[in-house]
């Protein structure tokens, strides 16, 4: 089975954002895999060693995504592509991310491509379904189960805390949700063998896409923090009259119940 | 310039989806001053209608097709493709709910268009309207601006306010047909987990339980508050990793993010990660037995407790608010 990963390099979950110059800064912070990724990417590996094939992971970005890349064969995937964009595109949107992973999958004959349902830096959960549209080929978004059965597909997907049990077929793209696997940790073994397994880079050249044709559709005018909470009331006194004085507040001040 | 704004309107178990609401007062500001349509999709959706209007939308169009009783991307995909042809509109508003989240992309893709997910609020009307949304899980925000094409966006449940109800107004309602053909996705079953009716994105009280939950057991008190409350029980990743509740009750920058007025939590020791899923709440309440515990840098009212003593005391307090009420 030809498998691909759609994975996308973010910042670490534990890192404070910090806004200069109208954007976020990015130097010092940690990068990792976007979390909903390394599921995928777990998944995809276990497809593999039931049914045979290989996984190809792929991101787009610049040169300093190569470590999630690793990361991603240190875990098992066979090989990595890196469509670099960095001194071609100034500012994307999910419209030219989709495009430019589609215009290079286009003629891969993927049987199954897995990604993340969300990133957690832009959170829009686009790019996936646009790049199975693209292909035209099926989607099933926030899959918590899946089992291959020939061409047949059966999945379970989480439809806000419901789960839907449906039937497809390949070539199909999934997304996925937290509880589909527990990732794996890159072995000693397994980063050693990365190292040395084939990682492509591509341009826009390579992929003959026009800046022109992907460029954005949207634009980010300006990224701010939200306002500084206050410290809040942290009452005293007997726990009975604190209680009472909690729904006081609630109800008088705050207004909320 | 006025703008026509096409908007979908979401049913769940018969009964329409308070976002849809919310995205025809979103698309009111987008119109500004021009028409609002309401596209409704289903087996049997045609009662419903009535109602879009008397919250504001100028027009509704119904499909109804047997292969629209569940959702699936393919079937409501070419019936919304077909409407949109229709209607031509300049603008498509959708609530960022599953099904917004996973139809909204195939329909930009299709379009060719740019999408603007989850947006929370919105600046300036017509040609002028800025969407904001929040980024790196609420840590921050972006104003977004649709360079050229259709604006389409979609929006997060309980942040844009629906307009007053107007039972005096009412909307023109027409029925479309469309050819629904080739459905790739089967849907065998569905297995409601979500417990009776209030959704955890849309409630508009939150009571979330952490690693202090200690057991399973542990979350029935949160339940008795959140029934009182009539809110949603959830829950931080501690408690979900440790087996005390389902992980589709998960809030945080893994799992949910909610936004409602009210947000209780107990037992939760508020790693950055919880709080990417719960700090844009309206009010926040934390209950710990650690005065020292993050959770209480970011709530309004704190009570450094035992979570066990002060919910049920709670509980009953709230009970009789409601009485006396």
């Amino acid at each position: 089975m030809n498998i691909y990963v759609l994975v996308k390099r973010t910042f670490d979950t534990e890192e404070k954002i910090v806004v200069s110059g109208g954007k976020i800064q990015e130097d010092g912070a940690e990068f990792i895999i976007n979390p909903y990724d390394e599921y995928a990417i777990e998944e995809a590996i276990q497809v593999r060693d039931a049914q045979g094939g290989e996984v190809t992971v792929l991101t787009m970005g610049g040169e300093d995504a190569e470590k999630q890349l690793r990361t991603a064969l240190a875990m098992g995937a066979d090989k990595a592509v890196l469509i670099n964009i960095e001194d071609d595109v100034e500012e994307l949107d999910q419209f030219t991310a989709a495009h430019i992973i589609s215009e290079y999958l286009k003629d891969k004959n993927a049987d199954l491509i897995l990604a993340g349902n969300v990133a957690i830096d832009g959170g829009s959960g686009q790019v996936g379904p646009r790049v199975a549209e693209s292909l035209g080929i099926n989607y099933v978004t926030t899959i918590t189960n899946l089992e291959i059965n020939g061409t047949t597909v059966t999945i379970k997907r989480d439809v806000e805390g419901d789960t839907e049990v449906l039937e497809t077929s390949l070539p199909l793209l999934v997304t996925a949700q937290q509880g589909l696997n527990e990732p794996r940790y890159p072995s000693l073994p397994g980063i050693m063998k990365a190292k040395k397994k084939p990682l492509e880079e591509v341009e826009l050249d390579d992929l003959d896409i026009d800046e022109d044709d992907v460029e954005a559709k949207t634009e980010t005018i300006e990224i701010y923090l939200p306002p500084k909470k206050e410290a809040g009331k942290v009452l005293e006194g007997e726990l009975a009259d604190q209680v009472k004085e909690l729904v006081h507040l609630l109800h008088s001040e705050a207004k909320v119940v | 310039m006025s703008k026509k704004v096409l908007v979908l309107g979401e049913a769940r178990e018969g009964a329409l989806r308070n976002v849809s609401y919310e995205a025809i007062a979103a698309a009111k500001q987008i119109s500004s001053g021009g028409e609002v349509v309401s596209v409704l999709l289903g087996d049997s959706v045609g009662e419903l209608a009535t109602e879009l209007g008397k919250y504001g939308a100028d027009r509704v169009i119904t499909v109804e097709h047997p292969h629209l009783k569940q959702y699936t991307s393919d079937g409501y995909g070419q019936a919304l493709l077909a409407v949109i042809e229709q209607e031509n509109p300049e603008a498509i508003v959708f609530g960022h709910t599953a099904l917004g989240k996973d139809l909204s992309p195939k329909i930009a893709s299709k379009l060719q268009i740019g999408l603007v997910s989850d947006v929370t609020s919105i600046e300036g009307e017509g040609d002028a309207a800025v969407y904001i949304r929040p980024i790196y899980s609420g840590k921050a925000f972006e104003k977004v601006k649709v360079k050229d094409g259709i604006e389409f966006i979609t929006i997060r449940p309980n942040n844009i306010a629906p307009l007053a109800k107007d039972d005096s107004k009412s909307a023109d309602v027409s029925s479309m047909s469309v050819d629904i053909t080739n459905l790739r996705t089967i849907i065998k079953e569905v297995v409601r987990k979500s417990t009776e009716g209030v959704d955890l994105s849309e409630a508009k009280v939150v009571i979330a339980g952490g690693r202090g939950v200690k057991s399973e057991e542990g979350f029935a008190p949160l339940k008795e508050l959140a029934d009182v409350l009539g809110g949603a029980v959830g829950a931080s990743r501690g408690a979900c990793d440790a087996d005390y509740c389902d992980y589709s009750l998960q809030i945080g920058q893994t799992g949910k993010v909610v936004t409602p007025d009210l947000y209780i939590a107990a037992g939760i020791s508020g790693a950055i990660q919880h709080l990417a899923g719960m700090s844009n709440s309206k009010i926040i309440v934390a209950i710990n037995k650690d005065p020292e515990a993050n959770i209480f840098k970011v709530a309004d009212y704190g009570i450094v407790g035992d979570l066990f003593e002060v919910i049920p005391m709670l509980t009953e307090e709230f009970k009789k608010l409601k009485v006396n009420a």
